[in-house]
């Protein structure tokens, strides 16, 4: 409980110095950055409400794997979804240690388990690239851009998509 | 249309309907004899309906009410007397009204001329109801005529919104000369030169003095609705001499001096003191979502209070007399508190009872019937949860009632019954549920043909023995209906199947009883509420799951032998000569980890509707307890055999069973040709 933070207007978030002359700029846009195995992926930082620590969930009968289970969210009953199966590398084992990242995707509260959070990023638009067409071995409509910043690499991932596709295969996982 | 003309638009359609609920019963009393203040009431109702009309433009309604009003003031001035044909035809102008209220809020109109018809009954009936030596209006009004008469000085100056409003001073003046002698003096000092008048805008005003017995409430009732756009001063002759008037009007604060004046507090007294109804405790409008925030806000704290409960026992406080002391103490308060605001989101049936009288109308106008509607206990409340999904199957039972139930009124004749059949809704609290119970007084159900009819359909074996109770209950099986005429009143054989798993979704239980030639009578037993229900808590492997109380019909741990499997279908349980089916819920919801042998764990059985029973195998029961029904689908999306979630005292989410889902879902479901669990 005492590791959960709450994200408000003030993003009270680290901060890495190097991006924050940028956030100034009228384009600029502000990703919370997590990671799963190593690699670092992004998600825009007004859909995010919430980060807190993993608490086991209740599971929902004929999920799909990446499907965790409900928590309960101040009263609200939330879903998670494990974000690592999800891009098709397994379940995640989940310890104390694992972040649950609860984002608004329209009018619905959602939780993205993550192995954990990283930072704060600020780019303008002009700096996100293109995904470039490579083999796909999963469904990729949820990915935006990617963004280099020094020598690491950002995926940037849209909630919007990611929901839409995962939505299409439950519906194929029920029928 | 712009924001604001769009939210007076929609008080307006709220006051409406908030009038025509109050006439609704008022009208269905004009029957045995409508008292003056009855008249009044409706009058004023259809009076306001009207004003707001005008002002929208909704023409046809305010040439409809308009024409209503006419008649409602004949009535009310007693120069027509109320025969049945004028009941018959008051009480489908309200309807009428109603249904114009209801166009002109939809936005689709009523096919052109649909209320013509219905104005020239009117009209006709006034015409022919008037008596021949009317009785004098004063008379009526002013009951003690010993009293002396008092000249009142009334000084009346119209605003323009005053005509805007479809007001009409010219009627306000005719009916203050019906309380008594009148003098009137025009002022036309402010009238223009016919070049710079404004045909829209008022200049006339009235210096009028009444002599009349009538009270000074009779003479401000006459401006009731023009108070806010008048200026209005009564005053009686001699005080207005003494330069000490009782004034009313929108600007001034009123005032009461002298022993001569009257003391005017407000237009609202005077309408409350006019009104029928005792005069009520007051109320508020408070918007329904943020009671529902307040409702869900007292769910977290009946979690959280169980949940405090749950952590000092575990620590092992429990036991030290203070703090135990404190946590009953919040118990307490936290139920009352959950009671305070179920309560005041509960509403009295009434809001759907009152629609069953024009149910019945037209339902059986259409048929040539006649029929009235008697309720009882309609006051009784329940929670708006509740009643929001009561009024489908409600009026389908009503509905048949009249269709199935009801004799013509030829035949009524030669039974001996009176030709107009009587249904009857009642309402009232019994042991935590309500029961609603719908009556008629009509031929009851056809036994034989019931029975000729599911033997037909196979859904019974020839041989097969039933009482009369379960011939009864037959009707409700899916696709039963003994109408060989598809009528457009009670549809086409998806009937009281229909009517039944509604109300079973909603918690309740719905049975008949029928006496051949004296009527039937179903009776409806429904949860105080949605929002909250008594569940037993089961473990399956790491898992909890909430079971509705109401459809358990019992657990046990079954002895192994008495578990044998059936080729192709699965698992059954020899329960007291009977086979019902186990559905394992670990199988069911892939849960691992749990108990697979029956004989190991328990087997809960419940009542899963027209499935019959099935026996769900678990591993434990973990006790009972009230929880708060959550929504799964807010944030996910429905899950077959999952109602919704809860948050157990642990802070843990369980989610509750939905039986009938599970029965549905399961491989192991019992087949329709299984007929042990089928007629109960």
């Amino acid at each position: 409980m005492t590791r959960d933070i709450v994200v408000g207007a003030n993003r009270a978030m680290p901060s890495s110095s190097q991006h924050g002359t940028e956030a100034d700029a009228a384009d600029s846009r502000q990703f919370i950055t997590f990671t799963i195995d190593q690699e670092e992926y992004g998600v825009d930082i007004m859909a995010v409400r919430e980060i807190k620590g993993w608490v086991p969930t209740a599971s929902i009968p004929k999920a799909p794997a990446h499907v965790r289970g409900v928590i309960n969210l101040r009263g609200i009953i939330v879903p998670i979804f494990d974000l690592r199966a999800r891009f098709g590398q397994g379940l995640t084992e989940p310890t104390r240690t694992h972040v649950v990242i609860i984002v608004m995707v329209g009018p619905r509260t959602i939780g993205l388990l993550v192995d954990s959070v990283s930072d704060i990023l600020s780019t303008s638009s002009a700096d996100i690239r293109p995904v470039p067409e490579m083999d796909r071995s999963i469904d990729d409509a949820f990915l935006d851009g990617l963004v280099a910043t020094g020598d690491r690499m950002v995926t940037l991932i849209s909630l919007d998509g990611l929901f839409r596709s995962t939505a299409t295969s439950a519906d194929l996982l029920a029928s | 249309m712009d924001g604001r003309l769009s939210q007076f638009l929609q008080t307006y359609f709220e006051e409406c309907r908030d009038s025509l609920s109050v006439c609704e019963p008022l009208v269905a009393t004009l029957g045995e004899g409508a008292d003056q203040e009855t008249i009044n009431t409706i009058f004023r109702c259809i009076h306001s309906i009207k004003g707001g009309g005008a002002a929208f433009g909704f023409e046809r309604l305010v040439a409809f009410c308009h024409g209503l009003e006419t008649a409602l003031e004949a009535l009310r001035s007693h120069r027509v007397v109320l025969d049945r044909a004028g009941y018959s035809v008051l009480v489908r102008s309200f309807d009428m009204v109603a249904d114009l209220v209801a166009a002109a809020q939809t936005g689709v109109d009523l096919a052109a001329g649909a209320e013509a018809g219905l104005a020239r009954d009117l009209q006709a009936w006034l015409l022919a109801a008037a008596p021949t030596a009317p009785p004098s209006p004063c008379q009526a009004l002013t009951p003690s005529p010993a009293e002396e008469p008092v000249t009142w000085r009334i000084q009346f100056a119209p605003e323009s919104n005053l005509l805007r409003k479809a007001n009409e001073p010219l009627l306000l003046i005719r009916e203050l000369s019906r309380l008594g002698q009148v003098h009137i003096i025009a002022d036309t000092g402010r009238v223009p030169d016919l070049d710079s008048i404004d045909p829209e805008a008022a200049y006339l005003a009235w210096d009028i003095d009444l002599t009349t017995t009538a009270p000074l409430n009779d003479i401000l009732e006459v401006f009731e609705f023009v108070t806010d756009d008048c200026r209005l001063t009564v005053a009686q002759r001699d005080a207005a001499a003494n330069g000490l008037p009782a004034r009313l009007s929108d600007d001034t604060a009123p005032t009461a001096a002298g022993p001569e004046s009257v003391a005017i507090t407000s237009n609202g007294s005077s309408r409350a003191s006019a009104s029928a109804v005792p005069t009520s405790a007051p109320t508020i409008r408070v918007d329904l979502d943020k009671v529902d925030r307040l409702a869900n806000m007292v769910g977290e704290i009946v979690i959280a209070q169980s949940m405090l409960a749950q952590r000092f026992a575990e620590l092992g406080v429990r036991d030290r007399t203070e703090i135990n002391h404190g946590l009953e103490q919040l118990a307490q308060y936290t139920r009352d508190l959950q009671d305070s605001v179920m309560a005041i989101r509960a509403q009295p049936v009434k809001s759907v009872f009152q629609r069953m009288p024009r149910i019945v109308r037209d339902v059986a106008a259409l048929l040539g019937k006649e029929a009235r509607v008697v309720t009882t206990g309609e006051q009784t409340e329940i929670d708006k949860t509740v009643i929001e999904q009561l009024a489908d199957p409600l009026t389908h039972l009503v509905r048949n009632a009249v269709d199935h139930g009801l004799e013509p009124p030829d035949e009524r004749d030669r039974l001996g019954k009176p030709r107009e059949g009587t249904i009857s809704l009642s309402a009232d609290h019994r042991g935590g549920r309500i029961v609603i119970e719908i009556a008629d007084d009509g031929r009851g159900i056809n036994r034989p043909r019931v029975l000729e009819k599911a033997r037909n359909l196979g859904l019974i074996a020839e041989d097969h023995a039933l009482t009369d109770a379960d011939i009864d209950a037959l009707i409700f099986l899916p696709g039963f209906s003994t109408n060989e005429l598809v009528s457009e009143i009670s549809g086409r054989g998806v009937g009281m199947d229909v009517v039944k798993r509604n109300i079973q979704a909603l918690g309740g239980r719905i049975s008949v009883t029928s006496t051949a030639g004296e009527g039937s009578r179903f009776s409806l037993s429904l949860p105080l509420t949605l929002a909250v229900l008594d569940g037993l808590v089961v473990a399956v492997g790491a898992e909890s799951y909430i079971i509705p109380i109401q459809v358990i019909v019992e657990s046990l741990r079954p002895r192994a032998t008495d578990v044998h499997r059936v080729v192709g279908r699965g698992d059954v349980l020899a329960l007291r000569g009977s086979y019902v089916p186990l559905v394992y819920l670990h199988r069911v919801f892939e849960v691992e980890g749990a108990v697979s042998d029956p004989s190991k764990g328990i087997v809960v059985i419940i009542d899963a509707e027209d499935r019959g029973q099935i026996g769900l195998v678990v591993d434990d029961l973990l006790g009972q307890q009230q929880v708060v029904v959550k929504s799964l689908e807010a944030n996910y999306e429905p899950v077959q055999g999952i109602g919704g979630a809860t948050i157990l005292g642990s802070g843990q989410v369980a989610l509750i069973l939905d039986a009938a889902g599970l029965a549905t879902s399961s491989p192991h479901r019992p087949g329709s040709d299984s007929q042990g669990g089928r007629i109960r």
